[in-house]
Order: C-alpha cells, then structure tokens, then sequence
C-alpha cells in the first residue's frame, strides 16, 4: 500500500513489457509504482520537516487544470512524434468493434510501405500483443490492471521501450471502452474511432465525448450489413450532430473491402508529418 | 471508471499544495467541474470515497461548482444552454457549435492547515 496515495500497489499497478514472437513468455517486466494517472510522485517529503504551526489556515488560489499534468505530458509526446516524423494514431473503440483486427490487415498488407510500431492497451492480457507480434511489427503491451483507459505517462514510458524509427506510424490500441479514453490526451497525431456495424447506430450519441474527440471514424464490419439492422447514413448523421470534423470510412477487416480508403487516409496522414 | 484518474490527479495536486505550505490537512477544497466534462457524478463520489482515504484530502470539504454548458452556434451566430454535446441550436437546429463553457475541471481554490 502505497501511503501518500492509499492505492494498494499490487493490484492497481501498471506493467509495460515489449512482447517478442520468439519469447513470447519470457519477456521482462518493468513495473513502475504508477498511479493509474502517469504520476511517478517522490515519497521524499515524508522525510521532510513541517514549518507550519497547526491550527494555522491557509486559502489559496489555485485554478489547476486537473488534468494539467496529463495534457502536459501529451504534449511533451506530440513533441517527440513531431521532431521524428511520427504519425501516431489512438485507436478507441468498444470491445470486440475491431481494433486488433484493423490492425493486423493493415500491418500485413502495408509492411513494406511503413514501419509500423504498435502499443497495445489492455488491463490484463498479452493477447492482442501476441497477435500483432505475429505480423512481426515491434510491440509493446501496457497492463492497465484496474485502469481503463491509457494515460500520456504510460505512452511516454511505452514509446521509450519501443523507440520506434524516424517517420514510424505508431498505432496505440486503447482500452477497450468508449467513456474513459476520452479525457485523456496521449499525444497522438489523430484520434480514430470505431463502431461495428453489429453495435446500436445511436453510439454517437450515447458516448458523444468520444465522437467528439476524434477526427476519423470507421465503420467496421461492412460485410455483415445484410444480416443486421444497422443504418450507415443514421449513425454518420448522429456522429454529426456531436461533431461537425469527423470524416468517416465504412470497411471490413475481415473482407478487406474499403480497406483502401484507410490506406489512403494513413498516407495523407503520414504525408503532414513532414510539414 | 475515469473518475478514479481524475480523483488520483486532485489527489496530488492538493498532496502538492500542503507540501509546499508546509501544512498538514486540506480542510477545504473548491472544485469547477462542468457539465460537459464526461463526469459522471455519482461515480465522482464513490472515487472520491475510495481515493481520499490516507491522504491530504480525506477530511477536507468538497465543494463543487458544476459549471453549465455554454456553445455558440456557427450557423447563426447565436450563444445557448448545451445540456449535451449534441444538442442543436434552439434557435435555427443547427448542429455546428463551439463550445465555450462546460468542458472544465479544476482546482480553484484549497484552505490547508
Ligand atoms: N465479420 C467480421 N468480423 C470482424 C471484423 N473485424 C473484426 N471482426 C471480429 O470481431 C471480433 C473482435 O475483433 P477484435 O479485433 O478482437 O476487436 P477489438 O476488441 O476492438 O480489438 C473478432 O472475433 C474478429 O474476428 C469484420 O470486419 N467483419
Ligand atoms: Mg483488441
Ligand atoms: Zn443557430
């Protein structure tokens, strides 16, 4: 137990660990003590001595964004992508929408036009990891344990573990979940949203915080429209009505149909990182 | 549950503040959160109740300005109450708006001793 913050350390901490194809199972853990909130805080003012007389009250003014700290530390990543030519891309979706799947098609089929480095997200498996590492794109996994959703701390300490090459494209699968991603600010270059095609067209509206915060979303899934009562045009006019930025592209990764307007999307977005 | 991190952050922001004044306890801590800032308050609570014990802030008194949601249309240029983000305007429906006021969460003001 950790006592400035009351956190019980073992269950809440947070595992980040590159996952090699080749030694799936053995690769180290660097655990840091972290707070759920990219926090590393010193203990050294335990340590410290108190000049205060108590009783003695104090007001002050503060006006402290309480996410400071994280967009801070966004920022300082946005930096880094920036002066090495690096796309980077948070990928927030709800479970099972599609994610890993989008990404192992696109790791395949364009391995030899981009190096991809991939951070994945999840609170207690290694299984999307796996998976991308099996398309033999570098990849490191975050264990969020209790968390739910990735903070700039934890991309900081991951991007340091995968050092990735200059003009990388840098994909981050988020936690699965469409509420608590929202608020937090990775540092990444653009924020894809998914939604499958076997999900409510009303999403839009229910999480309206991520629509919101995201410049693309994809619709995934496409070819399972026949079987199910999705409609395409409901749920882009939803997403619209949360924001008026967001560009959309309907796909499979399962068929690979619209895959290509993805791809195009990818390389304009790669193509702004020179500027 | 988002509301943890964020419950974490004011943590160390007061844990911050009493060191720095040399103080003991926070008795007091003013909060700005807005409408539209993706807080669910009964989920603040229960946070509050889990990740203030042990700290700073574990007798302090909350209070908290729930700040409205504020936009200004881009169709016709008029400011209205946004209750969500998508809300239209209530004047010409619109859905193209800015927002002005809603999104915050801050630490405004803490009595320590
Ligand atoms: N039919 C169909 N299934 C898909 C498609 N994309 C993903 N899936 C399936 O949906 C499930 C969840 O996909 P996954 O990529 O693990 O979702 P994630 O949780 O967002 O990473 C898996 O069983 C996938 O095979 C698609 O385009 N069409
Ligand atoms: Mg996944
Ligand atoms: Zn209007």
């Amino acid at each position: 137990m950790c006592s400035t913050c009351g956190c019980s350390q073992p269950a809440g901490a947070v595992k980040i660990h590159k996952v090699n194809l080749n030694e799936l199972h053995v690769a180290a853990d660097h655990t840091a003590h972290h707070h759920g909130f990219g926090t590393a805080h010193t203990h050294e003012h335990h340590n410290e001595h108190h000049h205060h007389h108590s009783g003695e009250k104090t007001v002050i003014q503060l006006e402290q964004d309480i996410l400071g700290k994280n967009n801070l530390l966004a920022e300082r990543n946005r930096g880094y992508f920036e002066a090495k030519h690096i796309a980077a891309f948070n990928l927030v979706s709800s479970p099972g929408s599609g994610k890993t799947a989008l990404l192992e098609r696109t790791l395949g089929d364009l391995k030899d036009q981009m190096p991809f480095f991939v951070i994945e997200g999840d609170q207690q498996t290694n299984n999307d990891a796996e998976r991308i590492a099996a398309t033999g794109a570098p990849v490191v996994q975050i264990n969020t344990g209790k968390g739910c959703h990735l903070d700039a701390e934890m991309i900081r300490q991951a991007t340091k573990e995968l050092n990735p090459v200059d003009h990388a494209v840098v994909f981050i699968e988020n936690v699965g979940n469409l509420v608590c991603p929202a608020l937090f600010d990775l540092g990444e270059s653009a924020r894809v949203v998914i939604i499958s095609v076997t999900e409510g067209d009303d999403k839009p509206l229910k999480y309206p915080d991520m629509f919101h915060s995201s410049q693309l979303c994809i619709i995934n899934k496409i070819d399972l429209l026949p079987y199910v009562p999705f409609d395409v045009e409901k749920v882009k006019a939803n997403a619209r009505k949360v924001s008026h930025i967001t560009e959309f592209i309907e796909l499979s990764a399962y068929t690979g149909q619209g895959m290509q307007q993805w791809y195009e999307w990818l390389q304009k977005q790669q193509q702004h990182t020179d500027h | 549950m988002h509301e943890l991190s964020i419950v974490q952050s004011i943590v160390e922001i007061a844990e911050e503040q009493v060191r720095q004044a040399g103080a003991r306890q926070v008795d007091s801590i003013e909060l700005d959160i807005g409408q539209l800032a993706g807080i669910e308050w009964s989920s603040l609570d229960f946070a509050w109740e889990a990740a203030v014990r042990h700290t700073v802030l574990q007798n302090a008194d909350r209070l908290v300005r729930r700040v409205p949601g504020k936009a200004k249309c881009l169709e016709c240029q008029k400011e209205f109450n946004i209750g969500a983000l998508y809300d239209a305007c209530p004047h010409c429906q619109a859905h193209f708006h800015q927002i002005l006021s809603g999104q915050e969460l801050r630490v405004c003001a803490l009595t320590v001793s």
